[in-house]
């Protein structure tokens, strides 16, 4: 029997907290009355609307895991951008932000669908892929999963310390950085952009069949996209997330 | 590169207004090259004048949607591009 | 209807329309060039490309991209403005004036529909597109047209919403009787007069 249909509505969400990670980047935690739960990779659409009337809409993905009670979204602020730079610098705690969600089941990863887990971001595209490594870990799971992620600098490397945290108590959880702007002294990791042979030695062999997510910017996405279907792996198990012109 | 073209998964916030069921894992089977796969699988054009799901293979329109905010509001919707839609009942 | 939620502070980017008489109702100003695409931004060669107007019409016309640069060009301002609502004053473009690419070509049709790489169509009377109204353009701003803002050249015709200036056109066809194109046979009105706000069926 199928399950009641559901209508996607806008909900009002409490900003519960804002946190500054990186220089660029934000995480704002809020409370959503009426939230149904979501699947790690899922976005929602937030909406501002002026006095007159005026509205701008963007997607977010959710970086929380399902299991967080509160629901957190990444914002990059770019420089010239309308939404995220009202995100980053006016909305504080107790403001009220407009979106509906969860959105997109199709990019989505549950501990179920097992892995091998390849995830590969770029800047702001680890927001969908956090939630993914985040719900494995409320949820115990040992599924091996790689994460390669792009920043620009140390710096600039969103959620380092948790990604740290969480790798160094966990062996079947392993991060692979590549900064591709600057490094700091002493730097023994990747240090370019993402690129077919970076795969080729970073990736789980095709043979092993791994689920691939991908998301960030779509010129790094569609790279690495074209570049593991190259190498052998099956498009049908690699996800891609653009994030266009407007971002993630 | 196109920045315009985004993954089908893009097109979820809109096709939700219309569509009570989850439609990015629904199986879209292209009218014109006989293609098939999941829509989220697609490409998506978004924006405000309206979305367009195009076949990934042909680049087919599978999906257009326009939607009219003022007033009463009105939605239009084409689907001519799909020969057929397969939706999950339950994951 | 009721006012919904407001953004505590949410100002947005637009900027209020300066002046009645330039910008039509419902419309404002933006800075920058939005760029709104209904498929994949095309990339024929030059060497392929061709302009075609054919149809109701005893002889096809073709130009090949020399050809069509070969024509004289005409430079000119005017205002755009688009159904979603943003506008852009005293935009320079360069481009040939359909009267002349239709100068001589005798023709009952009262329809033309202009076709672009990709497949978008857009549709209109043939006295829309005449009498110094309507220019293929292939110069922006002093510099080629983008391909992302419909280079190597698009329809420009700035009296109608801009949906109607197809980018990446390819031709025209002249025809008898109407044909809504992409966006007409989907919900948007098919004649599009910004002044009249006619941006969707029955408006």
């Amino acid at each position: 029997m199928a399950e009641a249909p559901r209508k996607l509505a806008w909900r009002i969400g409490e900003v519960v907290e804002t946190s500054p990670d990186t220089p660029r980047t934000k995480s704002l935690f809020l409370d959503v009355p009426g939230w149904a739960g979501h699947r790690a990779g899922q976005h929602v659409d937030v909406r501002l609307t002026a006095e007159d009337g005026y509205q701008a809409q963007r997607s977010y993905s959710l970086a929380s895991a399902p299991e967080d009670g509160r629901v957190e979204l990444l914002v990059e602020r770019l420089e010239d951008g309308e939404v995220s730079p009202y995100l980053t610098d006016e909305l504080r705690a107790g403001d009220g932000l407009e979106l509906r969600g969860p959105i997109g089941g199709w990019f989505a990863w549950e501990t179920r669908e097992g892995g091998p887990l390849l995830l590969v971001a770029g800047g702001s595209g680890i927001a969908p892929l956090m939630a993914m490594i985040r719900h494995r870990q409320a949820a115990g799971n040992g599924t091996p999963t790689r994460l390669l992620f792009s920043s620009r600098s140390y710096e600039e490397i969103i959620f380092r310390q948790e990604l740290e945290r969480l790798a160094s108590g966990d062996e079947t959880l392993q991060i692979i950085h590549t900064l591709t702007r600057s490094r700091p002294e002493g730097w023994t990791g990747y240090d370019r952009r993402i690129d077919e042979e970076m795969l080729d030695e970073v990736a789980f062999p095709p043979g092993e069949g791994p689920l691939a997510f991908v998301c960030g910017p779509t010129p790094l996405v569609e790279t690495v996209a074209t570049a593991l279907v190259g190498l052998g792996h099956q498009p049908t198990r690699v996800k891609t997330e653009r994030f266009g012109p407007t971002g993630g | 590169m196109d920045e315009q073209r985004l993954d089908g998964n893009a097109a979820a916030g809109v096709l939700a207004e219309i569509f009570t069921f989850e439609i990015t894992t629904a199986r879209a089977a292209c009218a014109r090259c006989g293609a098939a796969g999941e829509v989220g699988a697609q490409m998506a054009y978004v924006t405000e004048i309206g979305t367009v799901v195009r076949c990934a293979a042909c680049d087919n329109a599978l999906i257009r949607v326009v939607r009219q905010d003022d007033g009463p509001g009105r939605y239009w919707l084409d689907l001519k591009g799909v020969e057929y839609l397969q939706l999950q009942q339950r994951f | 209807m009721g006012r919904g939620f407001i953004s505590r502070g949410f100002r947005g980017r637009r900027r209020r329309a300066e002046g009645d008489d330039r910008v039509p109702p419902g419309q404002y100003l933006v800075d920058g060039f939005p760029v709104l695409s209904a498929g994949p931004t095309p990339h024929t060669p030059l060497a392929e490309w061709t302009f075609v107007i054919e149809g109701e019409i005893d002889e096809p016309r073709t130009w090949s991209w020399e050809e069509f640069r070969a024509l004289p060009s005409e430079e000119f301002t005017r205002d755009i403005h688009c159904v979603t609502k943003w506008s852009k004053l005293g935009t320079t473009w360069e481009g040939v004036s359909l009267d002349l690419l239709l100068e001589g070509v005798d023709t009952a049709a009262e329809y033309v529909v202009a076709f672009s790489d990709g497949g978008y169509t857009t549709n209109l009377p043939l006295e829309e597109a005449t009498g110094g109204k309507a220019w293929i353009a292939h110069t922006y701003e002093g510099e080629p047209l983008s391909p992302e803002h419909g280079g190597p050249a698009r329809l420009l015709i700035p009296h109608l919403y801009l949906w109607k200036s197809a980018k990446w056109v390819r031709g025209l066809r002249l025809a008898n009787q109407d044909e809504p194109g992409f966006w007409e046979s989907l919900g948007y009105h098919n004649h599009g007069d910004p002044w009249r706000e006619q941006r969707y069926w029955g408006d």
